[in-house]
């Protein structure tokens, strides 16, 4: 199969010696045996995330996606625009949409842009990871690249909001989406089925600014896994994946409970099956370590 | 910023819903809410909303102007996007919710001890400096912006949080020198001037 190439969107929390590192690392091995290549769109910005109104305004804030589409445009100018992160994408997706459906709206972020000498076409789509590889690879040809399933693994499939809501993954409901749990399977491990915190907040940013409230949350997410029999949990999130990863212990002192519970990325499951090495697969960025993949990528 | 709110009162008397539609972002559906209350049920912070989205909407129709931007409830939103999933209406629920927060925060009326509004401040700031996060200034940040004393403590109990990053990789102590950015800082900043210049001259319009 030919290459695929995108214009990449990584994100602040996929920099080097940044919270989600990890994520970048086994993004990489897996767009390597995928064939796929990411060209990263040069001096992107910060989107904002869901937590930049306080101090933007609306049209500050679409200016910061729309300088992203606007460098994007100019260097890749026929690729669609990938995003690994959600919240990443949800904020460049929604400004894709409402610059292409307001006018006005589009001709004051192109004054804005203009400062900088940049124009905004906004007319290439957003996309998460997850769609290009079920929409433009799907889950016969990610299958065949497989070479280590995940054998005896039991996984959470945690998909939580913002891949959810309000755009969601073509074809899936909001309620009950199917996609992580058809990946893990794909990869040979096994989906926890009906697992009933699915597509529940984590607390998103709030975990920082109300951790009391957002870990009572987690908690529930974190035992929902633990009550399907899950040996870990796999998310297409970054703050997802943090959130639920690094307040174990502080959960387990709030609560008297003993949770010891590995939080990856379905490209993390996607790399070790695809017979990276460990380090390939990011798996020395776990706080809590996946020792059931470490042992599968170390045969 | 309270010389705004004096030429807002004036200029919208008791017509709240005007005022909110002509300066929240998305305030235009206010009025389009049937009071179902679904969105409300939605919330996964919902018992610590003094006043859920749907009452909310319900007091802006109402004009009870003060009590709705005084409340710490709109800074409870998670963004899970589980109101605008399920209101039959199609409200963009969460974006008014923002705006109103943003509003409130312009006026100076937003409690001024909301954890989250300060921590979306810091981050707002923290971002626009340099193009990109800096993850460990606004760690910091967050943890000591209820005084000195509260951040050894907030740092204390997190210091094996911070260590587990640290360790994994997924946290630098470089980045207190200088850390990620782009590269045409000169650039952003600029185009944010001139966006807050467009927004602030829309906003003048109106008080007319
Ligand atoms: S769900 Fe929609 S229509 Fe129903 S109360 Fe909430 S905003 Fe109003
Ligand atoms: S997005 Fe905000 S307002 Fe909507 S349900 Fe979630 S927390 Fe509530």
């Amino acid at each position: 199969m030919a290459k695929k190439e995108y214009s990449f969107y990584p994100g602040c929390s996929s920099q080097k010696a940044a919270s989600a590192s990890n994520y970048q690392v086994s993004i990489d091995s897996m767009c390597d045996v995928l064939d796929i290549q990411l060209n990263e769109i040069p001096d992107w910005n910060c989107c904002s995330a869901s937590i930049g109104y306080a101090g933007g305004g609306e049209l500050p804030r679409l200016a910061l996606s729309a300088r992203n589409m606007a460098l994007s445009e100019q260097a890749h100018p026929d690729q669609d625009i990938v995003a690994t992160c959600a919240a990443c994408w949800l904020a460049t997706k929604e400004t894709q949409e409402r610059l292409h459906d307001d006018s006005a709206l589009m001709e004051e972020t192109n004054q804005a842009l203009a400062e900088a000498g940049l124009k905004v076409k906004a007319d290439k789509n957003i996309r998460h990871m997850v769609e290009v590889l079920i929409e433009d690879i799907g889950y016969d040809e990610l299958g065949s690249k497989v070479q280590k399933p995940l054998e005896g693994i039991k996984i959470a499939g945690y998909v939580g909001c913002q891949t959810n809501r309000p755009f969601g993954i073509a074809g899936e409901s909001f309620e009950n989406p199917k996609y992580l749990d058809k990946l893990v399977e794909t990869m040979g491990a096994d989906p926890v089925e009906n697992y009933d915190r699915k597509v529940s907040c984590c607390g998103g940013a709030l975990a920082f600014s109300e951790p009391e409230k957002s870990q009572a949350l987690i908690k529930e997410i974190i035992e929902a896994a633990y009550d399907g029999g899950a040996d870990m949990i796999v998310t297409p999130c970054p703050v997802c994946q943090m959130n639920v990863e690094v307040y174990q212990n502080h959960i387990n002192k709030t609560y008297n409970t003993k949770f010891n519970m590995p939080v990856v990325y379905y490209s993390t499951l996607m790399s070790v099956a695809y017979g990276k090495s460990a380090k390939e697969a990011g798996l020395d960025g776990q706080v809590i370590r996946a020792k059931k993949l470490e042992e599968i990528a170390g045969k | 910023m309270s010389n705004m709110n004096t030429a807002m009162i004036e200029k919208y008397r008791n017509n709240f819903l005007k005022e909110v539609e002509a300066n929240v972002e998305e305030g235009e559906w206010v009025k389009m809410c049937m009071q179902c209350g679904v969105c409300s049920g939605s919330c996964p912070l919902g018992p610590y909303w003094d006043h859920p989205p749907q009452e909310i909407f319900m007091m802006i129709r109402a004009g009870k102007r003060e009590e709705v931007l005084s409340s710490s409830s709109m800074w409870m939103c998670t963004s899970c996007y589980n109101c605008i999933a399920r209101c039959p209406r199609g409200l963009p629920i969460t974006h008014i919710m923002h705006g109103l927060a943003h509003y409130a925060d312009r006026l100076g009326l937003a409690p001024k001890e909301q954890p989250t509004r300060k921590f979306a401040k810091h981050f707002w700031d923290n971002l626009t400096k340099k193009g990109r996060v800096n993850e460990l200034k606004l760690g910091l940040k967050l943890y000591f912006m209820n005084g000195f004393g509260e951040g050894i403590k907030t740092a204390m109990k997190m210091k094996d949080v911070g260590l587990g990053m640290w360790k994994s990789k997924r946290l630098s102590i470089g980045e207190l020198w200088g850390g990620h950015s782009i590269k045409d800082t000169k650039g952003l900043h600029a185009i944010l001037n001139k966006a807050r210049e467009i927004e602030e001259a829309k906003a003048k319009k109106f008080e007319g």
